[in-house]
């Protein structure tokens, strides 16, 4: 190919081995050099480094992962293959070592803690149980029963937000596991990288599957009472709970607006010469992010709602605050439609707002 | 490449299949495109024009065969593939646009990523660039502000402001009303004119008598037929290409 590179001073281009530009006499960028990147070095690198680490927990593998996902993108130039292709060899080997080293030191630590953990587990289901009447019997004690109300409302939204938080973050990365699997499998060169994409794609697949088809709930009480037993923090595990869930909805509300740009888009930026990365962060997320806005925000209400389960944990958010007024008084009515109410204000507030939001950018497409 | 050897991009027996060989999109293409020319690729719906021109820039990967651009095999792992399409401009049948980038963003945003060039630069080189097409009060509008013809001539810039060494267009007034037609013929024209190296995919027979240095007549996947406007409008020597002017002129 003929090399090239723009005069900066009046964006002429430039063939040749000039140093200044033929037009303005501005001094040139240096040529591209006939081995840029280095791409080969790269992959050799990263490949002996991985298996001079393996031993080291996870390094080898991440190291490994990535000479072999140089190897499969189509990025860069592979000038010297002899070299990349070792350094996909030393990788490959380095991959081997490290998983087995990685999964050795789990075994190890996971007999060393599983009996801890074992007793812990139970310990933690036996001392919950014991705890319920000493909880009830502090819950009696409050004398500003409405506390519990304000103070729920508080955590509600602590839980609610940092969930959101999470559940955003993780759907991203699904997404764009998932839409990078799409578009790429055609273009990919097969290979490790390739397989690793496939099965990241097929890891969120099940994620999806695995949380979608289950009721919020039993996830909350599986993670509060199986995983994170020992955990004293309810805060947290239903933050992770909630964030978790919440991950693969918004997932799949993202994937659905990156889907619905038109290719055409995508080819437009690729065949201006812009890598996949920078098609996706140029051109594709922006658009996708204007579609899929109102949808996120949905799917925040729907999470403010979800989080009233969370009383199956006893977690004392607004839902549980109003429950335990109800059973320290006896009547029902006054504190569950309190509750109720707040939840309404609270949910037509966002609606509102999210309204507001999707008029405004309606009106910035023309 | 030296000045002697021409050739810039050499098609040997391109092949490009679907569903494990059942279509045969494209089956067997070899052709060589010199500096400067203007090659037209005409045929019936489905024949594989749009394959064939979009494995020029690998949006698709050929099944089997060799493309070599300015002497590198575009299919190797040596093969820049962002680096050959920065030396590629393509225009597409439905402009593709970016909606959400003005016009003059629409034109210097691969040009400032890619080549580093300072917003000032690279925006007076979008201005004079839209001013070769009628438009450069168009400058700050968006994409959906603007009408078919104008859409297509802004395409046509935003590739020409990465300077490519060949332009492939397909159909490029294809989805344009009748009385647009002929406003961006008339930019592809001149580009001709300039000496651009162009391949261009259309139905516009009177553009391809008038431009083509080169005419390429395919269908069902290969090349039925190859010459000069008028070897191919005036003296037709192969039966499908004569059923298909009859039916195109
Ligand atoms: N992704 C695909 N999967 C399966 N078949 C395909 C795919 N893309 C194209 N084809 C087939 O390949 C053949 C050639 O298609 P192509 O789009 O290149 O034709 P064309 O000459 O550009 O037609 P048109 O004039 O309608 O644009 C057609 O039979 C089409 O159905
Ligand atoms: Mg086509």
């Amino acid at each position: 190919m003929i090399r090239s590179r723009f005069c900066k001073n009046c964006g002429l281009k430039v063939t040749g081995e000039d140093s200044v530009c033929p037009s303005c006499k501005a001094a040139l960028p240096p040529l591209v050099p006939e081995n840029p990147a280095g791409k080969a070095q790269k992959i050799f690198l990263f490949g002996l480094l991985s298996l001079i680490l393996f031993w080291f927990p996870l390094a080898g593998i991440v190291l490994s992962v990535i000479a072999l996902c140089f190897w499969t993108s189509n990025n860069g130039i592979v000038r010297n293959i002899a070299k990349a292709k070792t350094g996909r060899i030393l990788a490959i080997i380095g991959l081997i070592c490290s998983i087995i080293s990685n999964a050795f030191t789990i075994l190890v630590m996971s007999v060393g803690n599983l009996s801890i953990w074992a007793e812990e587990t139970w310990e933690g289901i036996v001392g919950w149980a014991l705890d319920i009447p000493a909880d009830f019997e502090n819950n009696f004690i409050t004398d500003d029963r409405y506390q519990y109300i304000f103070k729920g409302l508080g955590i509600t939204f602590e839980v609610t937000i940092f969930a959101a938080l999470l559940g955003i973050a993780l759907g991203v990365i699904v997404a764009l596991i998932r839409s990078s699997y799409d578009t790429l499998k055609e273009e990919l060169r097969g290979g490790f990288g390739k397989k690793f994409l496939s099965f990241l794609n097929k890891l969120c697949g099940l994620y999806l599957t695995v949380i979608r088809g289950t009721p919020v709930v039993v996830q909350l009480m599986i993670a509060y009472f199986v995983i994170f037993v020992s955990s004293n923090n309810k805060v947290l595990v239903a933050v992770l709970a909630f964030g978790f869930n919440s991950g693969a909805y918004v997932a799949e509300i993202i994937r659905g607006g990156i889907m619905s740009i038109d290719k055409g888009q995508f080819e437009a930026g690729r065949s201006l010469g812009f890598g996949y990365v920078r098609t996706m962060a140029f051109i594709i997320v922006p658009q996708a992010f204007k579609t899929v806005l109102p949808a996120l925000a949905n799917e925040f209400i729907v999470l403010i709602k979800e989080t009233s389960v969370s009383g199956y944990i006893g977690l004392q958010e607004l839902t549980k605050g109003g429950d335990i007024i109800r059973s320290r008084t006896y009547s029902a009515f006054m504190p569950l439609i309190a509750v109720a109410v707040i939840y309404l204000v609270i949910v037509i507030f966002f609606s509102k707002l999210v309204s507001m939001l999707e008029r405004r950018l309606k009106k910035s497409e023309r | 490449m030296s000045a002697d050897n021409q050739v810039i991009i050499s098609v040997k027996d391109l092949k490009k299949h679907y569903n494990d060989g059942d279509i045969k999109a494209l089956d067997g293409i070899s052709t060589d495109i010199k500096k400067g020319e203007v090659v037209v690729i005409i045929g019936p719906s489905g024949s594989g024009k749009s394959t064939f021109l979009r494995s020029l820039n690998l949006l698709e990967r050929p099944t089997s065969g060799t493309i070599t651009f300015e002497g590198q095999d575009i299919n190797d792992p040596s093969c820049d593939i962002n680096l050959l399409r920065q030396n590629m401009g393509m225009v597409f049948q439905h402009f593709n646009l970016f909606p959400h980038l003005t016009i003059l963003r629409n034109m210097t945003i691969a040009p400032m990523k890619l080549h580093g060039l300072p917003k000032e630069v690279a925006e007076k080189k979008a201005k004079e660039l839209l001013a070769r097409v009628g438009l450069e009060d168009r400058a700050s509008s968006y994409p959906s502000q603007l009408s078919g013809g104008q859409k297509q001539r802004i395409a046509i810039v935003r590739a020409l402001a990465m300077d490519p060494d060949v332009m492939l267009f397909d159909e490029p007034t294809s989805a344009l009303d009748p009385e647009m037609v002929g406003e961006v013929l008339d930019v592809m024209k001149g580009l001709a004119k300039d000496g651009m190296t162009m391949v261009v995919v259309t139905h516009e027979m009177g553009f391809a008598r008038e431009v083509a240095s080169r005419v390429i007549f395919m269908d069902d996947g290969v090349i039925l037929a190859e010459g000069t406007p008028d070897e191919i409008f005036n003296d037709p020597d192969n039966d499908r290409l004569r059923t298909f002017l009859a039916k195109v002129l």
